[in-house]
C-alpha cells in the first residue's frame, strides 16, 4: 500500500503540474514561448501516465484514468508548488525552474531505486527534465538581468512562491520506511544540490535568494491549496460528465 | 514581440553526416533562446540531431534581378554534370 501512495505522489505532481501549464496553450507571450510550455506540459503528462499506470498495476484493480480523473481533492497527494495559479509568465517560469531543479535531482536518485519500474520511469524522464531546467534557467537569467521591471517582476515571483519549496525536502514515515528498503529517494538529502543550483542561477540572474520563512505544506497528506479545486474541476470536467466516454 | 526581437533561420540536420537543412524561423532576443525555440518548434516529432540558427539579416542572398546572368549560364553546360562516371560501390550521399 505505501508503494502505491509512493507512486501516486511522484505521479501527482507530474500530472497537476502539466495540467497548469496546459492552461498557457495558446496564451503565451510569444508563439515560440507558447510551444516551449505546453511542451514541457506534454513532457509532464507522459511522466504522470507512466506513474500512474505503475499505480494501477499496484491497486489491481483501478486503471491510470481512475487515478487521474476520479479522485477527490484530498486524494491527491501532488505537492502544492505543483497546483498554485500560473500567475504572469515570470511567476510560471519561476514555479518551473523550482521545481525542475527539484524534480532533476530527485529522479537522478529516484533512477538508482530496488524497485525496477520506479528506476525505469526515473531514469525516461530525467532527459525531459534536464531540458526544462536548461529553457527555464535561462529565462531567470534573462529576466533577472534584463531590465529593471522584468528584474522586480521577477525577484516578487520568487519571493511569492519561495514558501511552497520546503516541502520538496520534508518526509513522512511512509516516505522514511522506503527509503530504508532503498526504494524511496531520501528527499531531506537533495536539498544541499538543489541549494546549489538555485544560489548558481539566481546570482547569474542578479537576484536575491528569499530567506526562509514558514513554509507551506500539507500535499503528501491531501491537504491541499484552494486552487487545486478549480484545476480539477475543470480536468475531470469530461470523465465526470461522460462516464467512460471512449474517444 | 518587441520590435528589436530579431528573426532566426533554423537549419536542422536530421542525422549525423548529412547536411543542415533549413526549416523555418523563429523570433527571439539572444541566441541561447533561438536555439531553444527552434528545437521547442522544429524538433517535436525527432526530425533533428543538431540544430543550427543564424540571425536571417546575417544571410547574404542573391537578388532576383540577378538570376539571369547567375543562374542562365549553366543551363546548357551538360558537361558540368557527374553522370559519365560510375560511383564506386558504397559511395553515399553522392
Amino acid at each position: 500500500m505505501s508503494l502505491l501512495n509512493y507512486t501516486l505522489r511522484i505521479g501527482d505532481s507530474s500530472l497537476i503540474l502539466a495540467q497548469r501549464l496546459a492552461e498557457w496553450c495558446t496564451n503565451g507571450p510569444t508563439l515560440e514561448e507558447d510551444i516551449a510550455l505546453t511542451n514541457i506540459s506534454l513532457d509532464l503528462f507522459g511522466q504522470a501516465n507512466g506513474f500512474l499506470e505503475y499505480a494501477a498495476t499496484l491497486d489491481g484493480v483501478k486503471t491510470a484514468d481512475d487515478f487521474a480523473f476520479k479522485r477527490n481533492e484530498n486524494q491527491y497527494y501532488n505537492f502544492l508548488i505543483t497546483e498554485i495559479e500560473n500567475g504572469h509568465f515570470g511567476d510560471t517560469i519561476i514555479r518551473q525552474f523550482l521545481f525542475s531543479a527539484y524534480l532533476y535531482l530527485f529522479f537522478q536518485k529516484l533512477a538508482t531505486s530496488k524497485d525496477e519500474v520506479l528506476s525505469a520511469l526515473a531514469a525516461k524522464s530525467l532527459k525531459e527534465i534536464k531540458y526544462h531546467l536548461k529553457h527555464c534557467s535561462s529565462w531567470v537569467i534573462r529576466l533577472g538581468d534584463g531590465t529593471n521591471e522584468s528584474n522586480e517582476k521577477i525577484q516578487s515571483s520568487i519571493n511569492k512562491i519561495w514558501e511552497y519549496t520546503g516541502e520538496l525536502f520534508e518526509l513522512d514515515q511512509i516516505e522514511k520506511d522506503l527509503v530504508k528498503k532503498e526504494i524511496a529517494v531520501n528527499r531531506e538529502a537533495l536539498k544541499f544540490e538543489w541549494d546549489q543550483i538555485i544560489n548558481t542561477t539566481l546570482n547569474q540572474a542578479k537576484l536575491m535568494r528569499p530567506k526562509d520563512q514558514v513554509m507551506k505544506t500539507g500535499g503528501s497528506k491531501g491537504i491541499h491549496t484552494k486552487h487545486l479545486e478549480l484545476l480539477l474541476k475543470e480536468m475531470q470536467f469530461i470523465p465526470r460528465k461522460y462516464p467512460d466516454a471512449k474517444w | 514581440m518587441k520590435e528589436t526581437t530579431n528573426v532566426w533561420e533554423v537549419f536542422i540536420q536530421s542525422k549525423n553526416g548529412l547536411a543542415h537543412k533549413h526549416a523555418g524561423n523563429v523570433h527571439a532576443d539572444d541566441k541561447e533562446m533561438a536555439l531553444q525555440n527552434a528545437r521547442d518548434l522544429y524538433t517535436r516529432r525527432n526530425e533533428g540531431s543538431c540544430i543550427w540558427v543564424v540571425k536571417s539579416t546575417d544571410i547574404v542572398s542573391s537578388e532576383s534581378e540577378d538570376s539571369e546572368s547567375f543562374f542562365d549560364p549553366a543551363n546548357d553546360k551538360l558537361y558540368r554534370h557527374p553522370t559519365f562516371y560510375n560511383l564506386p560501390e558504397g559511395a553515399k550521399h553522392i
